[in-house]
């Protein structure tokens, strides 16, 4: 009777491991492995830096003008 | 340069946000695999957004009960960097969408609610640009503000929640319970989401600070 039953769930769970299996989310494993989404990290961090130097220069310069204006500070 | 402890918080939380953002676990979902990294990228462009249109709303209401050209200068700043988020985020959701929902434009009903939103919003740079009288134009756009962000609230945050949709956390779902049990994203989001409003403040506190030196004869 036990054995009946073991059997009769076993039949019904193996496709569905299977499946599970089959059904691993692709990632993006082989970028990881290879080391090469540290360049896309560098990159994007290379942009960043990029646009907030941009930024505290451009802040820097605004707040020389409104020294030089005598206007107050926002 | 007075204030630069929160510039600084800025630089830090997003410059996390850069590097964990991709180089942190996420879960594995098919369909969507690695693009839920835009998670920490699309999302926080539309909490900037939302938190800038709130802080406009305020400052047009200050500004009918002031009459003051600052309070307006501040409004309309601040929704122009609104704006800006707001193409931002619409520009990145059409970039996601093909790979996952199938299509750039799927009449999604928070599409469709944030196209009309943006559309109000474009409507308030239209109407400034009409009219001449600055007085005027400064109340009747303080007060078509306060109409838009009336608008904009249901239209984002109600009524796509009421029908089924493609977007996480609608169709009666309050929330992004979809990604919320992943504790790894969460630290990255919650940074991302904190670091790109300081970048939206910063960046209209610059366009406040031209403005208020562009109009100082008139202020002071």
């Amino acid at each position: 009777m036990h054995k009946a039953l073991f059997f009769s769930i076993l039949f019904f769970l193996l496709p569905s491991l299977a499946i599970a299996q089959e059904t691993q989310a692709e990632m993006a494993d082989t970028m990881r492995s290879n080391g090469k989404i540290y360049v896309v990290v560098l990159v994007l961090a290379t942009i960043f830096a990029g646009i907030i130097l941009y930024l505290v220069r451009l802040d820097r310069k605004i707040t020389r003008i409104e020294k030089n204006q005598g206007t107050k500070q926002a | 340069m007075r204030k630069w402890w929160w510039k600084i918080i800025c630089i830090l939380f997003l410059g996390y946000t850069v590097v964990a953002g991709f180089l942190m676990p996420v879960p594995r979902l098919n369909i969507l695999n690695e693009t839920i990294r835009n998670l920490y990228f699309h999302v926080p462009m539309w909490f900037t957004m939302t938190i800038l249109f709130t802080a406009s709303f305020i400052y047009s209401i200050k500004y009918l009960r002031s009459s003051k050209l600052e309070d307006d200068i501040y409004a309309v700043q601040i929704t122009n960097t609104g704006i800006f988020f707001s193409i931002l985020g619409m520009c990145t959701g059409l970039e996601w969408a093909p790979y996952t929902w199938g299509a750039a434009w799927s009449n999604d009903p928070k599409q469709l609610a944030t196209a009309l939103s943006m559309l109000i919003y474009f409507a308030y740079i239209v109407l400034r640009g009409g009219i001449k009288d600055e007085e005027k134009r400064a109340k009747i756009s303080a007060v078509y503000n306060i109409f838009a962000y009336a608008l904009m609230i249901p239209l984002l945050f109600i009524l796509p929640r009421m029908v089924a949709s493609l977007h996480p956390g609608n169709g009666g779902n309050p929330g992004f319970n979809t990604y919320d049990l992943d504790s790894d994203m969460k630290k990255v989001f919650y940074t991302a989401g904190l670091g790109w409003i300081l970048l939206g403040v910063w960046i209209a506190s610059l366009k406040i600070r031209v403005e208020l030196i562009k109009y100082k004869d008139e202020l002071y």
